[in-house]
């Protein structure tokens, strides 16, 4: 089906082909460029576009394809790098050069390329669509096929295949192939969801300790600009205890993406030795790419997070920064004329963002595995205020909550995380779980921690009127041991060995600290002056 | 590809610099097109709309005498492209690059499309080279790198432009084979343009410029980045030269970014700031970086006058989220007399950390930058409790930290217009730090 362009008017095109569905994906312009369908009127239907419209003519030619706006799922995704339409960063060089010109479909995944399968499931067994058929070794990680169809199988390739031929052949003549397309809007199916327990280990002690994260569980860190969200999020995606990182670089800085690249390239993963890049995959839109594919790209990563959850992984989605995804939102809203809600956000803007954020979870998958999908999103709140509509909506559908602090990132306090603003609901069960895994004393001493930064802010006013003499010894001596805390344990800096700390070490630290106010106090109130114990 | 050109007479509607045109055979979004006013004057415009038959131009330059039954529009066919050449270094030019120097216009090698296109990620190099500006406050505590988008942010009355001139001689003083700068002024005024005309011309380094002064149309304030931009990334990664650009004042920008948005009614977004500011910003700054395999760089320093002195408005705030920090100039120290007035507390730069140490400038210097830095802020704390009760009641090591912090601006910030070389910088450090021993 092809039709003509009838209306251009930034990224959205209006053209006088019917018969298209809405969400249908479509070939614009002479250039191809990909474009989605967002809205049908008589004779008239609205199409967004995912590149740059610049050059674009009235009349040029525009095809349907029949299908929506699909990701390629199989092997070979590991350790790749995408734009927000899942088109290999590597190979747009080969077509483009260094700079991205528009119009160039390149497929995500490796046709060429020969793979070794390992069948798990032999002729003449019966198998269910989403059923496990067998694996190929996509690095160290055994990469599962999974069925798409019912059926008996009557026959299985041999030894090694490309992605372009059949796998598996069914009684009733279907084919099962290593790799097939997803619609990124629609999440994929699972048998059953559980509510998150396991923990997330970030080795971020003030992540860990005060505000842990469970897998399956979701986490926004909102903070204004210098308060460190991108360094926090690249250490949590260099460090966190998962099987899978999916890293999305939402219309943020292509230096900073160069240097992640760098970094995850010559960095090793500290659970298993391996380099960092095979357990990664990279989207990014950066912000100076076109807008409606940093809206998509989102969900590209989150249906590729998913794709490997369905074979029983623990998989981290990374998002900086869904501020930048709701923008996106917000321009493609108010260049399709649609009534504007709060600061221009579309009305949708919330139930959009829960709806992305309840692809999290840990499911039972319809093999029958076990795999979760945990998610954290940096926020970047407008004047880092965190009463605009975007911070808002987060805190409303995730999990936990981190707040960046601008006068703590000021002092050079990284990560900067408010200790009396973050909340984390998973907080109890976690903890619980580190009590009974880690030491006995974890929730005692949270306790203690908390206790002690409390304390140290309600000094802190008192001090600020009368100054630090005319306080008490032992007020004085907490502001003290507050500062320890906080410079030593809180703090943690990411360019160093202590970038990543394990829980173990994490439990350490602060007992020491506790331990070092138990014992002293104890000087104290045998009647030292506290400046011969602070000269100690 | 149009065989002829197609010239209008079917102007249906004139509003500010917006232009319809009714039964437009065919046309491009983008697409340049001249336009002939009844008087004969011709001007640039750019197709931003069509519906139909019916095309939406906005007009670059003086709109006034524009009518309907006289004036006529030529659709070239093509995008706003950039002539470019290495003849350009050492030449002054308009918003719209025409030259302003007296000289005809060097015989460009190849023509782009100012708009650019973005650099694949995977292809960057992640910048490393440390650029020397000569100030401390820079150098020691917030050092430019090659590749990077560092923003001034300023407010009115401050010495933005002596400090953005001082970069300019002094980074180009480093003597490298092949460093050039481009200089876009966006509403600058006479007595400013010609301060910096000065500057650069003493400069021994090449240099081009784009000059948009307060009374030239509004609407080239948009093109001019662009177009240095493009000139910047030719002479930088087909050239292989570091190349500065400069931009002041960016504020002038945005405004006029706003009266383009509100004359098209579209839906304002803070401040009456089109929605889509971010992305535009961005498409200007982003055109910073390395790449691969190529030798040169671009490396952008917008100056930013902030409105009302306000960090969280919509320009610096938007600026901030896309550029590698932000170096941040403060009224007070100004009124000290210091000079730099760098308020280096919430300055940052981003890419300092793999722009210095042994490599790029000494060893110490990551040392000694985190000692400066932790203590001044001390310091600046203190002084608040000071306010308060009084320097007697403080103790001796708080009073010690007031001093420091005090020395600190005034010798270590302060330096007015001599230029000082990292290892004075750091040596200079190092010696307060020595003179206090806080440790």
């Amino acid at each position: 089906m092809t039709g003509k362009i009838k209306g251009i008017s930034g990224p959205t095109v209006s053209v006088d082909l019917k018969g298209l569905k809405l969400y249908e994906r479509v070939c614009v312009g002479h250039s191809m460029l990909t474009g989605e369908v967002v809205r049908i009127e008589q004779g008239r239907t609205v199409i967004q576009t995912y590149e740059d419209t610049k050059g674009l003519s009235i009349n040029e030619p525009v095809e349907a394809t029949g299908m929506p706006l699909t990701v390629r799922l199989g092997p070979g995704l590991l350790s790749g790098m995408f734009d927000g339409l899942q088109r290999p960063f590597s190979r747009l060089i080969e077509e483009t050069g260094a700079f991205i010109k528009t119009g160039k479909d390149i497929c995500a995944l490796d046709y060429q390329r020969r793979w070794r399968y390992h069948p798990l499931k032999d002729k003449g067994e019966e198998i269910k669509s989403g059923e496990i058929i067998g694996y190929v070794e996509e690095g160290r990680f055994r990469h599962f096929i999974m069925s798409s169809n019912n059926g008996k199988i009557s026959s299985i390739v041999d030894g090694d295949f490309t992605l372009n031929e059949p796998l598996v052949e069914l009684e009733d003549g279907s084919k099962i192939f290593g790799c097939y397309e997803w619609s990124v809007r629609i999440p994929r199916p699972y048998k059953k969801k559980f509510s998150p327990s396991g923990p997330l280990i970030t080795g971020q002690r003030a992540m860990d300790f005060l505000f842990p994260l469970a897998r399956g569980g979701t986490a926004v860190l909102p903070g204004g600009f210098g308060t460190g969200k991108t360094i926090l999020e690249q250490s949590i995606a260099k460090f966190a205890g998962v099987d899978i990182v999916v890293y999305v670089g939402c219309g943020e800085r292509g230096n900073e993406m160069a240097e992640l690249i760098e970094d995850f390239a010559t960095l090793t993963d500290p659970w298993t030795g391996k380099r960092l890049m095979e357990r990664t995959i990279v989207v990014v839109n950066t912000s100076n790419m076109p807008v409606a594919a940093r809206e998509s790209s989102i969900y590209t990563a989150v249906t590729m997070a998913e794709y490997y959850r369905d074979m029983g992984c623990h998989v981290l989605l990374l998002a900086d920064s869904i501020s930048r995804w709701a923008e996106a939102l917000r321009e493609i809203s108010s260049s399709l004329e649609e009534m504007p809600g709060e600061e221009g956000y579309p009305t949708y803007l919330a139930s959009r963002l829960s709806n992305f954020l309840e692809r999290a979870g840990v499911v039972e998958t319809l093999s029958g595995k076990t795999g979760s999908l945990s998610m954290i999103l940096s926020v970047s709140p407008p004047g880092g205020d965190f009463t605009e509509p975007v911070t808002q909506a987060c805190l409303r559908s995730a999990g936990a909550s981190l707040m960046l602090d601008t006068s703590l990132a000021h002092k050079r306090h990284f990560p900067a995380i408010n200790w009396f603003q973050s909340y984390s609901l998973y907080e109890k069960a976690i903890s619980r779980h580190f009590t009974a895994h880690i030491s006995e004393k974890w929730d005692e001493l949270r306790q203690r921690c908390k206790e002690i930064l409390q304390r140290e802010s309600a000094l802190k006013e008192v001090a600020e009127i009368v100054g630090m003499e005319g306080l008490q010894d032992s007020d004085r001596f907490i502001m003290y041991v507050a500062e320890r805390v906080r410079m030593e344990f809180l703090c943690q800096n990411a360019y160093t060995e202590d970038a990543f700390s394990p829980p173990e070490k994490t439990v350490l630290k602060i007992g020491e600290i506790i331990e070092f106010y138990d014992n002293t106090q104890k000087t104290l109130k045998e009647g030292m002056p506290i400046d011969e114990i602070l000269k100690m | 590809m149009r065989l002829s050109e197609h010239i209008y007479r079917t102007v249906s509607s004139l509003a500010g610099h917006l232009l319809f045109v009714r039964k437009v055979f065919s046309s491009r979004i983008g697409e340049v097109a001249r336009i002939i006013a009844p008087d004969g004057r011709v001007m640039e415009g750019e197709v931003l709309k069509i519906e139909g038959e019916d095309v939406l131009i906005q007009v670059y330059g003086e709109t006034r005498g524009l009518d309907i039954e006289r004036t006529s529009v030529i659709f070239t066919d093509s995008v706003k492209k950039a002539p470019l050449s290495e003849d350009i270094i050492g030449r002054r030019l308009n918003g719209s690059c025409l030259p302003i120097d007296g000289k005809p216009l060097f015989i460009p090698e190849k023509w782009m499309p100012i708009s650019g296109y973005p650099i694949n990620p995977s292809s960057r190099a992640s910048p490393k080279e440390f650029i020397e500006t000569g100030f401390s406050a820079l150098d020691g505590l917030n050092t430019l790198v090659k590749g990077q988008k560092l923003p001034i942010f300023s407010c009115a009355g401050l010495p933005s432009k002596e400090l953005a001139a001082g970069i300019l001689r002094n980074a180009a003083a480093k003597g490298e084979k092949g460093f050039v700068v481009i200089f876009v002024a966006l509403g600058l005024t006479h007595h400013e343009c010609s301060f910096y005309t000065d500057v650069l011309e003493e400069m021994q380094g090449g240099f081009a410029a784009f000059m948009n002064k307060a009374d030239d149309p509004v609407m080239e304030r948009l093109l001019a980045p662009r177009f240095g931009l493009t000139v910047a990334e030719y002479l930088a990664f087909e050239k292989g030269m570091d190349v500065l650009v400069v931009i002041t004042d960016m504020t002038n920008y945005c405004d006029a970014l706003r009266e383009v948005s509100t004359a098209r009614e579209e839906l304002p977004g803070r401040r009456g700031y089109p929605g889509y500011m971010y992305s535009d910003l961005a498409s200007i700054y982003e055109r910073a970086g390395k790449i691969k395999g190529m030798k040169g760089s671009v490396t952008i320093l917008p100056v930013i006058t902030m409105p009302e002195d306000d960090i969280t408005h919509p320009i610096p705030d938007l600026t901030g989220y896309i550029t590698e920090g932000q170096i941040v100039l403060d009224r007070e120290l100004h009124r000290k007399g210091i000079f730099p007035p760098v308020d280096v507390l919430p300055s940052l730069s981003r890419l300092m950390q793999s722009g210095i140490g042994e490599r790029n400038t000494r060893g110490d210097h990551r040392k000694i930058a985190n000692s400066l830095y932790k203590y001044y802020a001390k310091g600046r704390e203190l002084r608040r409790l000071e306010a308060i009760v009084g320097r007697d009641s403080m103790t001796e090591k708080d009073r010690l930290m007031l001093d420091f912090a005090d020395t600190f601006e005034k010798e270590f910030i302060s330096q007015g217009e001599r230029r000082r070389d990292i290892n004075e910088t750091l040596d200079t450090g190092l010696n307060i730090l020595k003179r206090f021993s806080l440790d």
